[in-house]
């Protein structure tokens, strides 16, 4: 029921991995590009592990549908092994796009997919992270595979916009802000297109 | 000033830009945002508001009630079985005539054990004497809690104020919002002069002592009539709050009412996902409409009556369920609104939403496909249904 100048991305995650913040994020970051956003998380019961889901709408126009997201534009997988228990691709559009946390390649994830025949994108978001962040964080990767992938921010405004997010968010740790803005240009180079 | 923040960010930054007296706090989801952001206000010196962290809710609300009965404004914030375990309080904050300021992230309550949204809990309390005002989403529930003060604390009012927002829908969503500047909120509040207060030593006094019945119903009388002095005060501040933020409130919305024949009454952030679906059926030449109940307490039953008076069939939609047997409290409500009515519309009643179970634009078209169906059969049976149950072979909207 989105409108047409809408994207709608899913994210899959495990509680504790930073999906919903990733979420947030993107919201946080094209709002101050003067979109309209929408960033929240579904929670089942709380606990480290579970598995969670998080949306985003960003548009021209403001959205005032608050259900949750049915038909994505593109779905971000950020636990491979979520792949086994959860719908993932269920409603993505036609259209659309897949962005999985894995090792593996496009063409060998695709087997995993329920049948789904459109584009289907992979990042090491776990290797990325730890070489350059030293922990497995791979929100950060995904959330700049999703920008790169769905084309919702222009790569270099959607950079500058959030190096000033994570002075604000950041502002009492700022050894992470180089970390990360690292991490997000690498993710940038580093995911693969199938 | 343009921003991006989920609910509970909103609220607490109003807070911080009020800067309360005193804040009760006690944490619990999905409310524990706001005393935790407010906190860091507190540790980094940006508000100077006595923190008092409790053991329960409980005290938190009597904290609130001894600070606001010494003069001070108090605020707190809470959720579902806090707001449960705070029942007796409410009642006391209200009749002793204290406008504190409560921030309600409405959760299901228990049981079964849910943290998702619907509105048992403040559904629950609103026979306590509190003034009810509901959010659709971050920025009403940001507007609506700095004009609580200016109408709970005015003279003829003087009763505390539940400002509501929907646990985790609005409270945990980051959406944009215009925040006013806060030299802007602190002139718009003003200062808290109470006319008297426990340290006042020109007129010292008791509060909340023992009431004989003697008097004890004028006493209650006085509280009723506070509530309903409440509806005009609630609208003059809405319209000093459009001179200061260009956002216009009433005691409802009403969206695409003018020519509606089909209606729903609801409340909250339902109310923006059926104007997207309103949109959708009037392009389809239907003449569908809303009415967003923002304030529940005090109810606007004659005004409601007038916006619904040229319809043919309302759906009243209820996110909490009551169990009278004989539907929920806003068609409770609506239906003794509609009945001095000449020419009534049919009415149904929709309890939905229970526990956080989604609606989408597709569950409110069907309501209003069901309305449709009404008004030309006038067939309203069953006239108390519930939307989506799995059990049910054939689902009834």
């Amino acid at each position: 029921m989105a409108s047409n100048d809408m994207v709608e991305i899913r994210w899959h995650g495990r509680g504790g991995q930073g999906a919903k913040m990733a979420c947030l994020l993107l919201a946080d970051v094209a709002g101050l590009e003067g979109k309209f956003v929408q960033g929240f998380p579904e929670y089942g019961p709380e606990r480290m592990g579970a598995p969670i889901t998080a949306y985003n709408r960003i548009s021209e126009k403001r959205c005032t549908i608050h259900s949750n997201i049915y038909y994505p534009d593109y779905v971000v997988v950020v636990d491979e092994t979520l792949l086994d228990s959860v719908d993932v691709t269920g409603g993505l559009k036609e259209g659309g796009a897949i962005i999985i946390n894995t090792p593996s390649s496009p063409q060998e994830m695709r087997p995993r997919l329920q049948g789904w025949t459109g584009k289907v994108c992979t990042i090491d978001a776990r290797s990325i992270s730890e070489e350059i962040l030293g922990r497995n964080l791979p929100n950060t990767p995904m959330l700049a595979a999703a920008v790169k992938v769905s084309g919702v921010l222009e790569t270099g405004r959607f950079l500058t916009n959030i190096e000033e997010s994570f002075k604000h968010k950041f502002a009492d740790k700022p050894q992470l802000i180089e970390g990360n803005m690292t991490t997000l240009k690498k993710s940038m180079e580093e995911v693969q297109l199938g | 000033m343009s921003s991006r923040l989920s609910g509970n960010e909103a609220v607490a930054y109003a807070m911080k830009q009020i800067n309360p007296d005193v804040m009760g706090a006690f944490p619990i989801t999905p409310s524990t945002e706001i005393p935790e952001y407010f906190a860091a206000y507190v540790a980094n010196g940006e508000v100077n508001t006595e923190y008092v962290a409790v053991e329960s809710e409980h005290s938190s609300m009597s904290v609130c009630i001894a600070a606001q009965a010494a003069g001070a404004r108090a605020v707190s914030a809470t959720s579902s079985c806090g707001l449960a375990l705070m029942y007796e309080l409410l009642y006391v904050a209200a009749s002793c005539r204290l406008p504190i300021t409560l921030a309600c992230v409405n959760r299901a309550l228990s049981g079964p054990i849910n943290i998702n949204h619907d509105y048992s809990d403040s559904m629950g309390a609103r026979d306590s004497g509190w003034i009810q005002i509901y959010a659709e989403n971050n920025q009403e529930a940001y507007d609506n809690i700095i004009m609580a003060m200016p109408i709970g604390e005015t003279p003829s009012v003087r009763l505390p104020v539940m400002t509501c927002m929907d646990g985790f829908i609005t409270s945990h969503a980051v959406e944009n919002i215009e925040l006013l500047e806060t030299d802007a909120v602190r002139k718009f509040i003003g200062e808290y002069n109470p006319e008297h207060y426990l340290l006042k030593k020109e007129n010292p006094l008791a509060v909340g002592p023992y009431d004989v019945s003697a008097y004890y119903m004028e006493h209650k009388v006085q509280e009723a009539e506070a509530m309903k002095a409440a509806k005009s005060r609630i609208l003059e501040v809405a319209a000093e709050f459009e001179k200061i933020s260009g956002r216009r409130y009433g005691l409802f919305e009403e969206y695409r009412m003018e020519d509606a024949q089909l209606a729903l009454v609801l409340i909250g952030s339902t109310a923006g996902t059926a104007k997207a679906a309103i949109d959708k059926l009037r392009e389809d030449g239907v003449k569908a409409g809303l009415v967003k109940i923002r304030v529940f307490r005090p109810f606007p039953g004659e005004e409601l009556a007038r916006a619904l008076a040229g319809t043919k069939a309302v759906a009243v939609m209820d996110k909490s369920e009551g169990f009278s047997a004989n539907g929920g409290p806003l068609f409770a409500e609506t239906c003794s609104a509609l009945y001095n009515l000449k020419e009534r519309p049919y009415l149904i009643n929709i309890v939905y939403g229970l526990g956080g179970r989604d609606v989408r634009t597709e569950d409110i078209e069907k309501v209003f496909g069901r309305l449709a169906d009404i008004a030309v059969t006038g067939e309203t049976h069953p006239a108390y249904t519930h939307m989506g149950q799995r059990s049910r072979e054939e689902e009834t909207v």
